[in-house]
């Protein structure tokens, strides 16, 4: 079981390194872009848990340790 | 006054902040982050600064789990005072001891240099030394300076007196060097007895580091 969490700057939260990448992209020539917000990805192997113990698992631990919750949302997903 | 230095792996102020209180005459000790204790009879707990876990997922985020922060939570909702000075400020903020967070300086450098400050609130056991007003020149050195707090969180501090420093020009202009709400510096906690700041008071101790302001606020505790 593998669990996927993404974590970034909450909306109405200013995100710097995403507006760097957005005037980056635009300088490149890409055009017609709305946004762009950068997080981060971390991603957990757990042993054999069932799903719903690894949704538990892991929402724990991304609100004690993986997010800041003041600044940062986060998603998780599950594999296999 | 006793005051104890917090260290963690990859703090790198602790010798720093030792000498400035030190200076004043105090009783220092350096304590590791796995102890679960803090020294008996102590006046004051510093959480220097530095790179505590190399800064890693947040910084602080990792620090503020460390066992000594236990027995720091513990000491500070007894009404024990506590200073966190940049990366210590980090940390305070993860443990949740003060409000808000630090994000990412909005420009995205590292930000090192001096810079003038102006002190906000004086009705604390910081800042009691100076009058609201003043004009500080102090070093800052740091990369998630920007200080964040909602609209809600940011009426509180001003309602309840709890901005103490703010970034200024030399013309004492409010001036957000690195993207923080209000230009804001430094804060403590609604019982003021938990303090945190960017800037590094304990490398602004004699004129020849280009400043003497930080030692004068460090004293502040000793009144």
């Amino acid at each position: 079981m593998k669990a996927i969490v993404n974590v970034y700057l909450k909306q109405g939260v200013l995100d710097p390194q995403g507006k760097a990448a957005h005037h980056a992209l635009e300088s490149l020539g890409f055009h017609g872009i709305e946004d762009v917000r950068i997080g981060k990805q971390i991603v957990i192997k757990l042993g054999s848990v069932s799903k719903e113990e690894a949704i538990t698992k892991v929402k724990e631990m991304s609100e004690t340790l993986l997010a800041n919750t003041v600044i940062e949302d986060y998603d998780i997903e599950i594999v296999q | 006054m006793k005051v104890a230095v917090l260290r963690f792996p990859g703090t790198n102020c602790e010798f720093d902040t030792e000498y400035a209180f030190e200076k004043l005459g105090h009783d220092v000790s350096i304590v590791w982050h796995n102890d679960t204790v803090l020294p008996d009879g102590i006046d004051l707990v510093i959480v220097p600064g530095g790179f505590s876990y190399g800064d890693y997922l947040r910084s602080g985020s990792i620090a503020r789990f460390a066992p000594v922060m236990k027995a720091v939570s513990q000491y500070a909702s007894k009404g024990g005072k506590v200073l966190g000075i940049c990366n210590g400020f980090q940390i305070l903020t993860e443990a949740g001891l003060l409000p808000g967070a630090l994000k990412r300086n909005t420009n995205l450098h590292f930000i090192s240099k001096y810079q003038h400050l102006k002190v906000t609130n004086t009705d604390n056991a910081f800042l009691n030394k100076f009058k609201s007003g003043d004009i500080l020149y102090v070093p800052i050195a740091h990369a998630d300076g920007n200080y964040y707090i909602d609209d809600e969180g940011l009426e509180e501090l001003k309602a309840n007196g709890q901005i103490l420093l703010q970034y200024v020009d030399s013309d004492g202009n409010i001036d957000s060097i690195n993207g923080s709400a209000e230009a804001i510096a430094g804060i403590c906690n609604k019982e003021k007895n938990v303090f945190g700041l960017m800037p590094h008071p304990e490398r602004a101790i004699e004129d020849i580091l280009g400043s003497d302001d930080g030692i004068n606020m460090l004293q502040g505790f000793a009144s």
